[in-house]
């Protein structure tokens, strides 16, 4: 697909925008989504800390499914990213794992933010212990950050550290 | 067909007009969506699994305070006079009502309504928990519907992610899964030609608007439902308060626009309301379109009191009880398309008329007398 901006390029990435409920997909190339500010990711894939990247699952997430990432479709429901650009819809929770890369850059578009700041959900009855009950969103933020951080510098110890220390966060 | 009358209240106290504001806001509505975790959202899901969706909240609500005694409609087992019933109600939604030709009624949509709160099974999401209160009642509305999904989720797996939230069939409302909105009656500003200035200010914060019936809906009779745009990244305290601060501002600029309305061009004004009210009371068909907008000038007069023994909740009533499936449950049988404007004009000038024996003194000959 030809980049939706100047037309002249092949698109790199994909961009997926809801309004009013519409959904419409079009792609951008590499020079113009410099220049719109969007991170293609492709920067890193350039480097050797791809492979790490990957290893850790969508992009610094801990939890993602790792054959999801890979593959494009949800291990739990089997939607893929495809099934989501057409309907607008997300096929289950896991989707949020398998996706987490594309739906952050789409949830910070929609709602100028990625991170939930408001009542944390305790689980219910037999499941509680199962459910997630993070100490603190900012804390998580803030580890994230400085994994990237270290990831980019290439400290590799740190940033498996940093990992682990996320992985006990959520 | 369905008896509403079943419900406590008949489901209808959020129209009663005893709220704060009443005189501006008809009514305040939250809702909070949310899921399932070991289920696939509505969009993937089988009947099978939708039935076992629909047994397993009907479970856990038997077991709540807000929800243990609800009364319970099965959507697909609802002929479409009756669906067309809950909507008008605000009970349902477009999406799970299923009332355009060639759509069909999602099996296991279903919906459980007690007192003023009530969820909505199988719609876009597993559950749209929905509080509603008179007027403008943002803490209210949330108390309520707080404490509902308090005892829901202690009772169901919720689906919720350390950084996204409740997670929800579509990434426009993950995060805190909450809309809240505030239907308000603006004619003041869109006499005064403001409301588009409002209305812009409004979506520079993150809020928006919308009709009478939610998104994509129309705005009928100058009524706005003014509500969140976002759902994630701010708090529901946050949420509320935001929308709660700019209601308030909305109301003081109608406030101004209908006292200069009323000091600049009082006779135009008196005009305009009585003119609404005479049709409303003696025209002979009405479409629904025409008597939104006539009560709305209806509803200004008795606001700026130039109407008097007119109440509030008759004018809320009418807003209901003047669409067409309301009009046939009244007339007891479906009505044609060609009957609805003579049935709504005769239901108007009779409710009308027993308002006038009922508040004693006539609102029409209180005016006469006053000129």
């Amino acid at each position: 697909m030809k980049c939706s901006n100047c037309g002249e390029r092949e698109g790199v990435v994909s961009l997926t925008q809801i309004e009013e409920g519409e959904v419409r997909t079009g792609s951008l190339c590499a020079q113009c989504a410099k220049a719109k500010g969007i991170e293609t990711g492709l920067e890193l894939a350039d480097t050797p800390l791809g492979g790490f990247l990957a290893a850790l699952g969508e992009n610094l997430d801990p939890d993602a499914t790792l054959t999801g990432a890979l593959t494009g479709r949800c291990d739990s429901c089997g939607a893929t990213l495809q099934d989501f650009r057409e309907t607008g819809r997300v096929g289950c929770s896991e989707c949020y794992r398998t996706f987490a890369v594309p739906l952050r850059e789409l949830l910070r578009r929609l709602h100028g933010s990625t991170h939930h700041t408001g009542m944390r959900y305790e689980g219910a009855g037999p499941e509680a212990g199962a459910a997630p009950v993070p100490a603190s969103p900012a804390k998580a933020r803030e580890l994230r950050d400085e994994l990237r951080r270290a990831i980019e510098s290439e400290q590799f110890e740190r940033a498996a550290e940093l990992r682990d220390l996320l992985r006990e966060q959520e | 067909m369905i008896d509403l009358s079943l419900l406590p209240d008949g489901g209808m106290s959020w129209l009663e007009a005893s709220g704060p504001g009443s005189h501006l806001v008809v009514s305040t509505r939250i809702r909070l969506a949310r899921n399932l975790r070991h289920h696939h959202f509505t969009t993937r899901t089988e009947p099978e699994e939708r039935e076992a969706i629909l047994a397993e909240i009907e479970q856990a609500a038997a077991g709540t305070r807000s929800l243990g005694r609800a009364v319970r409609f099965r959507l697909d087992h609802l002929e479409v006079l009756d669906r067309q019933l809950l909507l008008e109600r605000h009970l349902v939604s477009r999406e799970l009502a299923a009332l355009e030709s060639g759509v069909r009624v999602r099996p296991g949509g279903g919906l459980l309504v007690q007192d003023q709160a009530s969820v909505m099974v199988n719609e876009e999401d597993h559950l749209r928990l929905q509080g509603l209160r008179s007027g403008c009642a943002l803490d209210a509305a949330w108390d309520l519907i707080s404490a509902l999904d308090q005892e829901l989720g202690e009772r169901l797996a919720y689906a919720f992610h350390p950084e996204f939230g409740y997670l929800t069939s579509c990434p426009t409302n993950v995060g805190t899964g909450l809309r809240a909105s505030v239907l308000v009656h603006l004619p003041g500003l869109v006499l005064t030609k403001e409301i588009n200035k409002i209305l812009q200010g409004l979506t520079q914060v993150g809020l928006t608007f919308r009709g009478l019936y939610g998104e994509g809906s129309e705005v009928v009779g100058n009524l706005f439902q003014l509500s969140n745009q976002t759902t994630l990244g701010k708090s529901e305290a946050e949420l509320l308060d935001q929308l709660g601060k700019l209601v308030r501002r909305v109301m003081e600029h109608e406030e101004r626009a209908r006292q200069i309305l009323l000091r600049d061009a009082t006779a135009i004004l008196e005009d305009k309301v009585w003119r609404a009210y005479g049709l409303l009371r003696y025209a002979r068909t009405l479409s629904f379109e025409e008597t939104m907008n006539l009560l709305s000038g209806v509803r200004l007069g008795v606001g700026l009191k130039l109407i008097p023994n007119v109440g509030m909740y008759t004018l809320n009533q009418l807003l209901v009880f003047t669409q067409p499936a309301h009009l046939a449950v009244a007339r007891g049988r479906v009505l044609a398309e060609d009957e609805l404007p003579l049935e709504r004009a005769a239901l108007v000038r009779r409710v009308l008329e027993e308002e006038i024996g009922r508040l004693g003194r006539s609102a029409g000959s209180a005016g006469s007398a006053e000129h």
